[in-house]
């Protein structure tokens, strides 16, 4: 029962790190109709750029908003320049392109800082506080609040301000939007400079347990593809949501369930993904499904 | 001087051609192919690239040592060519980087080469071809105990399961009550510590593990908390991790999270104390933790003064992108030493058969990059060079050695 | 991603490139020609792909996975149960056909999104699967397979045009592929310019409309799965008997992409590009590494760091490129600039602008 309790506490914990990589894959979904492969590559990215501040004596207090002003503007640079030209074409070529993305970031990384892990300051303890028993640390419960602060701004936004309305507006219904006055390619613009600067949140909150290394993100994107596709790809509760609930069931799963173990998490992850996508595509909170051609 | 070498290079076409011919067997002062009058071409492929690439460092290194011995007269009168190839540790891109190495660069042997898998997907081509497989960068035991049957195949560092047997030993003395936890990697590396333990254990291994988890390396590192939560609740009051550093430093902070203090075990590739140090700073209480070393540790102060360690500093400064504290420099540093001390003694005879013959056979070094006290050493009945370790533990923000070498020759074969 | 009218006289061109790729292995050397296999058996999973995703409209991210079953079926097949490799090609072949086609029928009801995300997942989790079941895979100890010795006949025909040399095991690996990749381009080649061709390009441009047409969408979508799959797992198979070694390190999720850029650097869509592809996806790597350090006047501190990071990023780049400026691949870029030269000759007024008119033709 103990163990149980900390399977489910810890699993929340790792979950809290999914959910908020899954949010900034669930802006971009919004904003575009499009999930983004090199969104961890991006949020890895942008957690180096922090860390070369803090090593330069820049404060992390200072480092953490400057950080998320140049992964918006390094979001919407690489919508201009790179997503632009192909924002029409199938969703084969916007895949494949992210893909490349992916890919040019990692080996882009790989060669300003090199492989070996390197550890990230964090901004909560690494103390820990009992639960019924069962142990988180500080750090585990603060990416947890920050992930939620971030959801309810991202609320806010979406549903909440004028702005947020042409961004979705621009999304689903790009030819009336564009007739209403909506500038579509710059909301696009703005979708990709927000999901780059939440990614940017998540790969801060992250480091500090994962340890930054060009590949950090590398298995947690398919963890946070699990989180957003369970949540219904286009609902941000959905994705914090579907983050703790593949962080729960991952655990349980390993520890539990005879034949699986430890070694099997990743594919219960994929597991989740597939029986989500044949049996609810929709996911938990999602409605209907943009569809592109 | 270039006459001369013109001259040698023609004698030992000569010779090469003549032993093709089937005639003469080599004799005194003979040379293979990829050996010239001035050069001593060897091969590498490693993990320059991808999930592996943080190993890549080490091939690095390694030049950066034969650079310093090209530049400090060479290897009687020979310079070593280092060529190194990325083979993003997948077996199907080792196998023709190796073939081009040995057909087309035509190297006189392959040094170091990184990773189980890779290695062995070679092993039987570069026998089949006589060409020497030297120093491979994995603790597979395989790669050392079985050389009877690819004699021209060796490994260097003390193999995984010899580590093992240390703990197993040093647990049997020390603590035979204790009841054991082990957190492993799942794939060649964990389990073959895995299996040197529980070996060592002997008839006690059944009782003594109380719990054996794995995890896979796609993990993420918070996740272990899973495992590390299981073995807890089974009652284990000594763990032992068998994992690689990221995965090691999360799973010392988490243990330390789960408000749990077993006595901890680390295996050597994951104990640098630039490690520790980072687990520390993740809350990590280490006090206690028990591995061993047989390398010198460049972030241990207390090698400030060392003349082995003065000389890896002095080495490892010409490669602009080696970090000298990753303890992965300091080990392509050492096993490239290793490789020249093998070509000196070859001296005139620079043939392949020779070279196998040396290295598996009649090493005797001591290593001034290697804890004191431990030699290189090779016999006609003992092909594992490095057998001796040195159990540390942690305490005070660094490691102590503790007691006196511990030998493991001749208990695994 | 459309197909192209006004092709060059092409039956010349496939006879140079038949004769040329008869040829080589009498012009390069044996190890040589064990590469150029590794570039013909990418062609036969990257013609695989191009069913799938050029013809059909359907995306796969994991193709690898396929490869790694062709691979480990042969390597099952010969190791423990002492099969002819010759024979268990076949088997491979079918079985990832097979497993190909169930597969495609859950991803009927994906969208082309949810299909993308779905195999990527199982090309991520393809090693850690094939740890699994030791018995039967070896776990991460793989399997070792014994360099094929080619048929007596063919290596004394071989001596006589390679100036009495006998075959090596890699020259007959080399001609293995070469045969199995003839015919299976063939396949594909027939396959395209028919009913089920033209059943395959009407789905991927406009599904409701191919079936308003009595096109039987969901049985040739899945069709498109599995037959895609049996090329992956014919490659796969051969895959493993050229490395002579299958093991779990050897299906990366980066081989999956290395495919599918392979299929869109070629060219989506056409008979020619998963050659070019197979070409671009074998050397891209070993030349943007090994070239740049063998230049000599590069210092050596800059080629040693473009080294660490040259194939990922020459690839990133590449392929954003290629999907920004070249959607049709390289063989669109060939005969869209062949085209333009033709009618600059015979002073069409016709400018190019550089796409493609929409053309179901297929060369």
């Amino acid at each position: 029962m103990q163990d149980f309790l900390q399977q489910v506490v810890s699993g929340i914990a790792t979950g809290g790190i999914f959910a908020s990589l899954a949010l900034a894959l669930v802006l971009i979904y919004n904003a575009m109709g499009l999930v983004n492969f090199a969104q961890g590559e991006m949020a890895m990215l942008a957690t180096f750029t922090a860390l070369s501040l803090i090593q330069r004596g820049v404060d992390y207090w200072i480092a953490l908003p400057v950080t998320l002003v140049l992964a918006f503007v390094g979001g919407v640079v690489i919508q201009r320049v790179v997503i632009r030209p192909v924002e029409r074409a199938p969703v084969l070529t916007l895949v494949i392109v992210t893909l490349g993305l992916a890919t040019l970031i990692n080996g882009l990384a790989g060669f300003l800082f090199g492989y070996v892990p390197r550890s990230f300051p964090s901004p909560f303890s690494v103390q820990t506080v009992s639960i019924l028993g069962a142990f988180a640390s500080y750090q585990d419960l603060g990416v947890i609040v920050v992930s939620a602060i971030v959801l309810v701004l991202m609320y806010v936004l979406l549903q909440r301000t004028p702005i947020g309305l042409a961004m979705r507006a621009a999304a689903h219904q790009p030819e009336a939007s564009r007739l209403l006055g909506i500038r579509v390619s710059w909301m696009l613009a703005l979708g990709w400079g927000l999901a780059s600067a939440v990614g940017a949140v998540s790969g801060i909150m992250a480091a500090p347990a994962l340890l930054l290394e060009p590949n950090m993100m590398q298995t947690v994107i398919i963890y946070a593809f699990a989180a957003a596709v369970l949540g219904g790809i286009e609902s941000p509760l959905g994705a914090v949501l579907g983050g703790l609930i593949v962080g729960v069931t991952v655990n349980l799963a390993g520890a539990y369930v005879p034949g699986v173990g430890g070694d099997l998490q990743l594919a219960v992850a994929f597991a989740i993904i597939i029986a989500v996508l044949v049996l609810k595509p929709n996911g938990l909170m999602g409605r209907g499904s943009v569809r592109r051609a | 001087m270039a006459r001369m070498g013109s001259r040698l290079a023609a004698l030992a076409a000569f010779l090469v051609a003549a032993g093709a011919c089937g005639g003469s067997s080599a004799a005194q002062g003979g040379t293979d192919v990829g050996i010239t009058a001035t050069q001593i071409l060897l091969g590498n492929t490693i993990a320059q690239t991808g999930p592996a690439a943080a190993y890549g460092t080490i091939a690095n290194a390694e030049n950066a040592y034969f650079t310093y011995v090209n530049n400090n007269g060479g290897i009687n009168g020979r310079k070593v060519t280092f060529t190194v190839l990325d083979d993003g540790y997948n077996p199907a891109k080792t196998v023709p980087l190796t073939h081009q190495l040995i057909e087309q660069n035509k190297v006189f042997a392959m040094f170091s080469g990184l990773g189980t898998q890779p290695q062995v997907s070679v092993r039987d081509y570069l026998n089949s071809k006589s060409v020497p497989q030297l120093f491979v960068a994995t603790g597979a035991t395989t790669f050392n105990g079985d050389f009877s049957s690819h004699g021209w195949t060796l490994g260097w560092q003390p193999p995984y399961q010899g580590e093992s047997r240390i703990y197993a030993k040093d647990i049997l003395q020390n603590h035979p009550s204790a009841k054991i936890g082990v957190l492993y990697q799942k794939d060649d590396y964990g389990q073959d510590y895995l299996k040197g333990l529980t070996d060592g254990l002997g008839s006690k291994a059944s009782t003594m593990i109380v719990d054996q988890e794995s995890y896979d390396v796609t993990a993420t590192v918070p996740s272990i908390a899973s495992q590390l939560s299981k073995l807890k609740s089974k009652g284990a009051d000594t763990l032992f991790i068998f994992a690689t550093p990221s995965f090691t430093i999360g799973a010392l902070a988490i243990v330390t999270g789960l408000n749990w203090s077993p006595l901890t075990y680390l295996n050597s590739v994951s104990n640098p104390a630039a490690y520790m140090k980072i687990a520390a700073s993740k809350g990590a209480k280490l006090d206690g933790v028990i591995s061993v070393n047989y390398i010198k540790d460049p972030t241990d102060p207390a090698w400030a003064d060392d003349a082995g360690m003065k000389l890896y500093r002095t080495v490892i400064a010409s490669c602009t992108t080696c970090k000298p504290d990753d303890g992965f420099n300091i080990y392509g540093v050492a096993v490239a030493y290793t490789m020249v001390d093998v070509l000196k003694q070859a001296g005139s005879n620079l043939t392949r058969a020779n070279v196998i013959k040396i290295a598996s056979s009649q090493l005797n070094e001591t290593n001034p990059f290697l804890l004191p006290g431990i030699t290189v050493t090779t016999t006609s009945s003992d092909h594992f060079p490095i057998m001796q370790e040195q159990v540390v533990q942690w305490t005070n923000g660094a490691w102590h050695l503790q007691g006196s070498l511990i030998n493991e020759r001749g208990t695994i074969s | 991603m459309t197909a192209l009218r006004n092709a060059p006289p092409r039956y010349a061109l496939v006879v140079l490139v038949v004769l040329f790729f008869a040829g080589l292995p009498t012009v390069v050397t044996s190890f040589q020609s064990l590469e150029w296999a590794g570039v013909l058996i990418f062609a036969i999973a990257i013609m695989g792909l191009n069913v799938l995703v050029g013809y059909n409209g359907q995306i796969s991210l994991g193709h690898g996975a396929f490869m790694a079953l062709g691979a480990y079926t042969t390597a099952i097949l010969v190791h423990r149960y002492q099969l002819n490799y010759l024979v268990t090609i076949p088997i491979a072949g079918l079985l990832t056909g097979l497993v190909g086609f169930f597969l495609g029928i859950p991803a009927l009801r994906l969208s082309p999104l949810y299909l993308a995300l779905a195999t990527f997942a199982l090309a991520v989790v393809t090693p850690s699967l094939i740890k699994r079941p030791e018995g039967l895979t070896n776990g991460v100890q793989g399997i070792q397979l014994l360099p094929p010795d080619p048929p007596p006949l063919l290596s004394d025909v071989f001596s006589l045009v390679n100036g009495g040399q006998p075959m090596t095991s890699e020259q007959w690996l080399y001609y293995l592929s070469f045969a199995i990749a003839l015919l299976l381009f063939w396949v594909a080649w027939n396959l395209i310019r028919h009913r089920p061709g033209r059943a395959l390009r009407a789905i991927r441009d406009g599904e409701v409309a191919a079936a308003a047409f009595g096109v039987n969408v969901a049985g040739y979508k899945t069709l498109a799965f599995g037959l895609s799959a049996f090329y992956a797992g014919v490659a796969g198979s051969l895959y493993g008997l050229a490395t002579g070694f299958v093991s779990p390190d050897t299906f990366p999720v980066s081989l999956s992409f290395q495919l599918l850029v392979g299929a869109v650097i070629g060219g989506l869509a056409s008979i020619a590009g998963p050659l070019v592809g197979g070409i671009f996806t074998y050397w891209l790597p070993i030349v943007s590494s090994q070239f740049v350090s063998d230049q000599t006047w590069i210092p050596s501190q800059i080629s040693a760091v473009f080294v660490n990071a040259g194939p990922a990023v020459t690839y990133g780049a590449l392929l954003i490129l290629i999907m920004i400026f070249a959607p049709n691949g390289v063989v669109g870029l060939i005969l869209s600039g062949y085209r333009r030269l033709r009618d600059r000759l015979r002073g069409a007024g016709e400018r190019g602008t550089g796409q493609m008119p929409p053309d179901h033709q297929t060369i």
